[in-house]
This record gives structure tokens, C-alpha cells and sequence, in this order.
């Protein structure tokens, strides 16, 4: 299983900033290097990041192969209302991971 | 010809002499990093080995076919039950006779009690366990145990880390004690203290043991290295820690 870590502050001001970040496992696999028996090894990165705050995308990625291996992403956005952020990863094989945070908005 | 003798043997005998750090300046490999990889590793949620911490937590109460136990069906929380047990491996083992690392041990213990298969040394499972009982030991002093059975090995180890080896007829010594604080390439040449693993390397994109690292030095001067689970790196390892006495555990540390 693929882990992620995402970080959402528990309680925010309404119209405050929060900070928010997001790691994923994933070998980032950049289709260019050779394995041990001189195959190429098939590419197979994370191609896009959603972050949805309740029904809202807020943020979206598209990832390339130069970037590093287990991706650290890390926004901002203003906290609104009391919900759930959803986070999801696909990667070349189309395959989801998602994960999701909750925030108290007073 | 003599004098060309006589001068190449003055240029062994002056780096042959290692002297070993004083222990008020001994530092741990972080003090040497830039401050962007140093806030990489301080802060968890940017940590990336945090992500082999929580599955190593994960596995950690995991049953295991066939016995059906877990590591948390004898230890209970690894919370309470792990904490410092890191900073004192490797240990003594009653059963082979030899100092064990933390690595072989729970391999071993999955052997023996869990009846389960083990773990390849670069596998992810006992990268995330051993980093997962590594990591209650964060913030702990590194206290090698006094146990007057380990001395022979750390011995060996003390002997190995002197040892000139490969084309290159470097020590580990020669760089990290004699050169610490210098360069090597565009690199700055740390004082080789194990506070930190398994550890993700930035080089690896991925998590590696201490062992994967002693390779790495291994193949860097151009020897034969050992096998992952080789009795020599444990002896090494065994050495490391006295050397490393006092310093704070880090796991899982982040390096360059």
C-alpha cells in the first residue's frame, strides 16, 4: 500500500491563512533509467494532485519525471467553513491514492 | 629510487596516524547539513522518512501467518516498550553468541516467535519497522550497553574502520576522523555517526539502513563489500555507537 501524509491544521479563523502539505510514496519512476538486467524500466509517476476543500478544488498539480521521488507539496489557502480537504494522487498506472483532513473553522 | 622509498613511506606513516575525535567535538551529521535539508528532517510532516515511520507503526500490530501474532501481541505498544531501545543496539544475543543489530533482531523475532518469513535488509517492511522502534528513540542519548561479552567485536569493528581497504587504500578513519569538516568533491565529509537510521538519502530517493551505507563507502574506495547481514558490519555498527556515545538519536534523519 502506498502511504501518504497530509498535515491540515485542526481549527482555523474564519479568513485565515492556513498552511497546508502533503507527501505521498511513490517511486517517481522516470521512464529514462535502465534496470539491473539493462530493460528500460517503464515510466510510472503521480501525473496529478487534487486538493479539494469540501466540494471546491483549490489546488491542482501536474507532475512531471524530474520531480523527485515521494513529492512534498505544501499551499495555502483561506480557511472558509468547517469541512473536509480531500487530497488525490493518479499516477501513470491509474492508479488513486487519496486521503482526507478535517478542519474547524470558528 | 631509496629516497622515493624513504618519502612514500613518510607519507604513510604521516595519514597513517588516525587520531580519534575528541569527545566534546563530536557532531552529529545534521550540523553539516544546509539549512533547507536540515528543516526537512526537523519538521515531521515534511520528513519523508515519517512516511516509513507510519507504515512501519502500521505493521507494527499487523498479525503474521501462521502463529497469528503481531509485534504489538508481545510488546504491546511500541510507544511505551520501545523507547531507547534503539539507542543501546546493537546487543548481545544469548543465542548466536555475537552482537545483533536491530535490523537482525527483528528478523529474528519474526523467525522464531511470529513463524513469519524474513525481511530482506532493503526491503520497505523492515525499513519501516526497524525505523518505526527507531524512532522512540528520538531524542535520546546514544548509550551502548556495558557489556563485557560485545568487546571482542567492537573491537574487530574499531579494527575494521582502520583498516586500509581497496584501490583506493583508504580507511573509514582516514576521512572521518583525519578529514571530517573538509570536502570531498563538492560534499562536506561528516564525522560518520550512526544517529540517525534507517535514513532517507536524498542520493537514494528512498530509505536506506547503515548497512547500505557502509556499502556505499565500500564501493566508494573501490573494495569488495561485504553482504547485506555480514557479521562485519554489525562489529562496525557496534563500534559507530561507542564512538557515538552521547550523541542524540535522530531517526529517521534526513541526509544529503
Amino acid at each position: 500500500m502506498t502511504r501518504a501524509l497530509v498535515n491540515v491544521p485542526k481549527t482555523a479563523k474564519r479568513g485565515e491563512i492556513i498552511e497546508i502539505r502533503a507527501m505521498i510514496q511513490h517511486v517517481m519512476e522516470t521512464g529514462y533509467r535502465e534496470g539491473p538486467n539493462g530493460v528500460t524500466l517503464p515510466r510510472n509517476i503521480i501525473k496529478r494532485f487534487v486538493c479539494k476543500y469540501g466540494a471546491e478544488e483549490i489546488f491542482s498539480a501536474e507532475l512531471f519525471p524530474a520531480i523527485a521521488a515521494n513529492p512534498y507539496m505544501a499551499f495555502s489557502t483561506v480557511a472558509t467553513e468547517s469541512g473536509t480537504l480531500t487530497f488525490e494522487w493518479t499516477d501513470d498506472k491509474g492508479a488513486t491514492q487519496s486521503a482526507s483532513a478535517e478542519i474547524t473553522v470558528t | 629510487m631509496t629516497r622515493l622509498v624513504l618519502l612514500g613511506l613518510l607519507a604513510c606513516a604521516s595519514i597513517g596516524v588516525a587520531a580519534e575525535i575528541p569527545p566534546q567535538d563530536r557532531r552529529s551529521g545534521f550540523e553539516f547539513m544546509s539549512p533547507q535539508t536540515q528543516a526537512m528532517q526537523s519538521e515531521e510532516t515534511s520528513n519523508p522518512g515519517m512516511l516509513w515511520v507510519a507504515d512501519g507503526e502500521r505493521l507494527w500490530s499487523e498479525p503474521q501467518a501462521p502463529a497469528g501474532k503481531s509485534c504489538a501481541s508481545c510488546h504491546a505498544e511500541a510507544t511505551k516498550s520501545m523507547g531507547g531501545v534503539a539507542a543501546r543496539y546493537p546487543a548481545f544475543d544469548e543465542e548466536t553468541k555475537r552482537p545483533i543489530d536491530l535490523m537482525g533482531r527483528i528478523n529474528q523475532c519474526r523467525a522464531k516467535r511470529q513463524g513469519a518469513a524474513s525481511l530482506t535488509y532493503q526491503s520497505d517492511e523492515l525499513l519501516a519497522l526497524t525505523a518505526y522502534v527507531a524512532n522512540q528513540s528520538h531524542g535520546m542519548p546514544i548509550t551502548p550497553p556495558a557489556d563485557s561479552r560485545l568487546e571482542p567485536f567492537r573491537e574487530n569493528g574499531r579494527a575494521w574502520f582502520e583498516r586500509r581497504l581497496g584501490q583506493l587504500q583508504l580507511s573509514c578513519a582516514a576521512c572521518h576522523d583525519d578529514r571530517w569538516g573538509a570536502r570531498l568533491g563538492g560534499s562536506v565529509i561528516p564525522q560518520g555517526h550512526p544517529t540517525g537510521y534507517p535514513l532517507y538519502r536524498l542520493e537514494w530517493q528512498n530509505m536506506g539502513s547503515l548497512q547500505r551505507r557502509l556499502r556505499g563507502c565500500l564501493v566508494g574506495v573501490r573494495a569488495q563489500p561485504f553482504d547485506f547481514g555480514a557479521p562485519e558490519y554489525v562489529d562496525i555498527e557496534l563500534f559507530l555507537m561507542e564512538r557515538a556515545r552521547g550523541l542524540t538519536m535522530e531517526t529517521p534523519a534526513v541526509r544529503p
